[in-house]
């Protein structure tokens, strides 16, 4: 492992050191995330019924709509890298492309929701809300904040994958040297873990 | 450029291996919307929290390829994901028997 | 690997100082990627904010010299708390010796040309000044400076209307400064370690850095999300903490404390790499136990994350929690306990050289334990019911992250300025620097215990005449402090001006990396990269002659 590791030293170029840091990245957005699910699981612990009449406000059928759009991104993301490995490169660019189209689609749908919800008064202050019990106001802040933070990381996402669609075009992301592919590649898969547990613990409380 | 081999080349997963993993996906999400109507009292979180593990384990498992790393990349998730399961249990050790009147 | 660099007109390579890169003069430096350059671009403007620190630190210690009002109201006196607070630790001792000594030496010590990430390290340095400016702005703002307290806890934090999302925001900014550092690190310790150089060769700061960053990298988030968090509590009222809404503002604190105790850790291990790097060199002995140190470091920053709610005994836990707390806060105690029964062990019987860098370990030795033991007294729930909120926790913490941390980082700067500079300081001035120092920060804090002891509130404006006397004693404390940090830095400045230049590659006598490359160092540290056989702190020469000693004896 060490003997390795100082072969690449030498090597101007470190890819395995670039995904290690890419790693180290996600560690700190997965715990930025992790402090809001302990928050979540707290005020959850603390107002069971709550929690449960206020989530019957969200509708579950665009919750698992999007759940099966972040899937299908994260798999197209997955198969450009794999295009671009095989020297696929017009592949990868179309993979990319539907990767930023479901990603797009996601941020519709949650616009949708957003606004219905909107509509029916529920959002932070509004009289509606703060009518309501500790719990259910608790509940709306959560949701409004962790799938507000959730979104502008897929806003994000989008932003990234752009990029490397410019870059796999300009072959400055090409079949040797595809790092930085990966690497936001990385990012959108965290983006989809992060979703796979909110999903359940909002949409999904019976 | 010096090429090195150790540099990537493991790390090519075939189209097909993705795809599978994406039906186990897509197939664990209608499992954990279908059990969610049924009441199982306290398991019922637990469930849909096993299921997201699942899911997030072939996800970093094979999509952000962490079968094809070294154990070091194994040995840091492992670090990170231990800190925040600390962070859960303890703050709950406080949390669980706080007595209110 | 030499043709790497310009082979230079007379046949040396010219110093990281004299390097001419893309950019020329002031902007080869704020745009220099060397992790050189940007330590020494860490050094003036941590040191700069460590200034500002003091003068509030000062102001606030002359207010309190009478009972009542002496100098300034009341509320200008809890923005000059808030605001030493938020100064001293997010912008002076988090930082200070990863970001100034980590940076410019971990490359050096571990035999590599750079730092993984150089750009980001130079991203890392930016998002510092970003961080500082907006504190200082939010100064400066109308509505006036933050006056919480630099913990901003909920619900004042939530109610107050100075300018608090500011000072929140540059917190935040200041994190992510911090978790880019601690990344850089991480991967470039296991990325970029030279030939030879294992895991258990590794210099002691290295592992101390090492460690560090890592509490740097799984800490921070908390407080980012936090601090971001309380911000959007102002702006939108959510409800996460604030009580009429719902909230917990208990969670706060804790959420809060599951940062900011393992970040006592971000501002003590590098502290205590530095103690294990000086030992060995002004002793002339093998360090006692490496294997111990480099695993206690680990241990610490393991143990540091389990151990944050000591800080809310009287906040209202559960006693479940409270007694889980205590009895992990007293473990936290044994690898610290480790760390300076091995520095001791290393300096018994050996050929101790009383140099400037060596007096600055001894009184962080001195001085944390103090602060440590009291920090033990302080884990048992009894006696925090009673300390909790007094001057004696003031002094405690100031015993530990001034009497330790910041002591460290003097030794560190006095340690290697030569070999940064390639100039030397004039010693004498320099001891008696230190002299002052330690006289100062002993009569400044210790009178503290007693008073918190006797029940003198921390953080209040006014006090009973019968605490006068240890405030008076205290405030004239600050003075000589004050004194001996002004001989300090005006010590080490004229060294730069005008010092004895030196080029002698190891004026010390040291036995890691650093000494074996030019003072200054060349950019990028090594024409070749070395290979390492040897663990470090061999000393082998001497310790052979001291073993013929005995043996006559």
């Amino acid at each position: 492992m060490s003997s390795q590791e100082q072969a690449v030293a030498h090597v101007h170029r470190d890819d395995v050191g670039a995904r290690m840091g890419m790693w180290l990245f996600l560690f700190t957005e997965l715990i930025l995330f992790g402090g809001m699910f302990i928050l979540y699981s707290v005020y959850r612990y603390k107002f069971p019924a709550d929690f449960h009449i206020a989530a019957k406000e969200l509708n579950t059928i665009v919750g698992t709509l999007n759940t099966a759009i972040l899937l299908t991104s994260s798999l197209t993301m997955a198969l450009s890298i794999t295009a671009i490995q095989r020297k696929q490169k017009a592949l990868s660019i179309f993979f990319q492309f539907i990767t930023i189209v479901l990603a797009l689609g996601f941020m519709i749908n949650k616009y949708f929701e957003w606004s219905a919800k909107f509509h029916h008064g529920i959002y932070p202050g509004s009289e509606t809300l703060l009518s309501k019990p500790s719990g259910e106001i608790v509940f709306f802040g959560l949701y409004y904040v962790m799938t507000g933070l959730h979104g502008l990381h897929v806003i994000i996402g989008i932003v990234l994958i752009s990029v490397m669609m410019r870059f796999t075009s300009k072959e400055i992301v090409n079949n040797d040297s595809y790092v930085k592919l990966e690497s936001t590649g990385l990012y959108w898969h965290l983006v989809d873990i992060i979703w796979i547990f909110l999903f359940p613990l909002f949409y999904l409380i019976t | 450029m010096e090429h090195n081999q150790e540099l990537h080349s493991e790390h090519s997963h075939g189209y097909g291996v993705y795809i599978l993993v994406w039906l186990a996906l897509m197939a664990l999400t209608g499992i954990t919307v279908a059990v969610a109507g049924i009441n199982f009292g306290g398991l019922t979180i637990a469930t849909a929290l096993v299921i997201a593990a699942i899911k997030s384990f072939l996800v970093l498992k094979i999509f952000m390829h962490l079968r094809s790393e070294s154990k070091t990349f194994r040995a840091f998730v492992g670090v990170a994901i231990l800190f925040l399961l600390i962070s859960f249990i303890l703050l709950f050790s406080d949390y669980s028997f706080i007595v209110r009147n | 690997m030499s043709e790497a660099i310009a082979v230079p007109k007379n046949g040396k390579h010219p110093s990281y100082l004299d390097y001419q890169g893309k950019h020329k003069g002031f902007l080869g430096w704020i745009l220099s990627t060397d992790h050189k350059r940007i330590g020494i671009l860490y050094l003036v403007s941590i040191l700069s904010f460590f200034m500002v620190g003091v003068t509030f630190g000062f102001l606030m210690r002359l207010e309190l010299l009478t009972p009542g009002r002496t100098i300034v109201d009341a509320q200008t006196y809890n923005s000059f708390f808030t605001l030493h607070g938020v100064i001293m630790i997010f912008l002076f001792v988090i930082p200070g010796i990863p970001a100034v000594f980590g940076n410019f030496f971990l490359p050096i010590l571990i035999g590599a040309k750079d730092v993984a990430f150089p750009r980001l390290n130079l991203l890392s340095w930016y998002l510092y000044v970003a961080g500082g400016l907006l504190a200082v702005i939010s100064i400066l703002l109308p509505g006036g400076p933050a006056d919480t307290g630099w913990t901003f806890y909920i619900p004042y934090s939530v109610r107050t209307g100075t300018n608090v999302s500011l000072a929140l925001f540059a917190a935040f900014v200041l994190g992510f400064s911090s978790i880019v550092t601690g990344l850089n690190f991480v991967t470039t310790v296991h990325r970029l370690r030279a030939p030879g150089m294992t895991w258990f060769k590794m210099p002691l700061s290295v592992w101390s850095f090492y460690s560090t960053a890592w509490v740097q990298v799984l800490a921070t988030p908390i407080i980012g999300i936090t601090m971001l968090l309380v911000i959007i509590e102002r702006a939108f009222g959510v409800g996460l903490f604030d009580p009429a809404l719902g909230g917990d503002p208990v969670l706060y604190q804790h959420l809060f404390w599951i940062y900011s105790h393992p970040a006592v850790y971000i501002m003590i291990l590098p502290a205590m790499g530095i103690v294990s790097e000086i030992i060995p060199v002004f002793a002339r002995r093998t360090i006692f136990g490496y294997k111990f140190i480099a695993m206690s470091s680990i241990a610490i920053a393991l143990f540091g994350s389990l151990v944050w709610a000591h800080h809310m005994f009287t906040a209202g836990m559960s006693n479940t929690g409270q007694f889980i707390f205590s009895l992990l806060t007293m473990v936290v105690a044994i690898p610290s306990a480790i760390k300076v029964f091995n520095w001791t062990a290393t300096l018994y019987k050996g050929s101790i050289e009383l140099a400037t860098p060596l007096l600055f370990v001894l009184a962080f030795i001195f001085q944390f334990s103090i602060g440590g033991l009291t920090g033990i007294m302080q884990g048992v729930l009894s006696v925090d019911i009673m300390v909790h909120d007094t001057s004696f926790i003031v002094a405690h913490f100031h015993y530990v992250m001034f009497g330790g941390t910041g002591f460290g980082l003097f030794a560190a700067l006095h340690y290697w300025f030569p070999k940064m500079f390639g100039k030397m300081y004039n010693e004498k001035v320099s001891k008696s620097a230190f002299w002052l120092l330690f006289v100062g920060f002993n009569t400044l804090y210790f009178p503290m215990f007693i008073m918190g002891w006797l029940g003198m509130p921390r953080r209040y404006y006014d006090y009973l005449p019968e605490f006068q006397i240890y405030h008076v004693i205290s405030t004239v404390g600050s003075w000589i402090l004050v004194i001996g940090i002004l001989i300090m830095f005006g010590n080490l400045i004229k060294a730069l001006v005008s010092g004895k230049k030196i080029t002698d590659k190891n004026p010390w006598g040291g036995e890691t990396l650093e000494w074996t490359i030019e003072t200054p160092p060349i950019h990028e540290n090594f024409i070749d990269i070395p290979t390492v056989h040897e663990a470090p702190y061999q000393y082998k020469l001497n310790e052979a002659t001291t073993l013929k000693t005995q043996e006559v004896k």
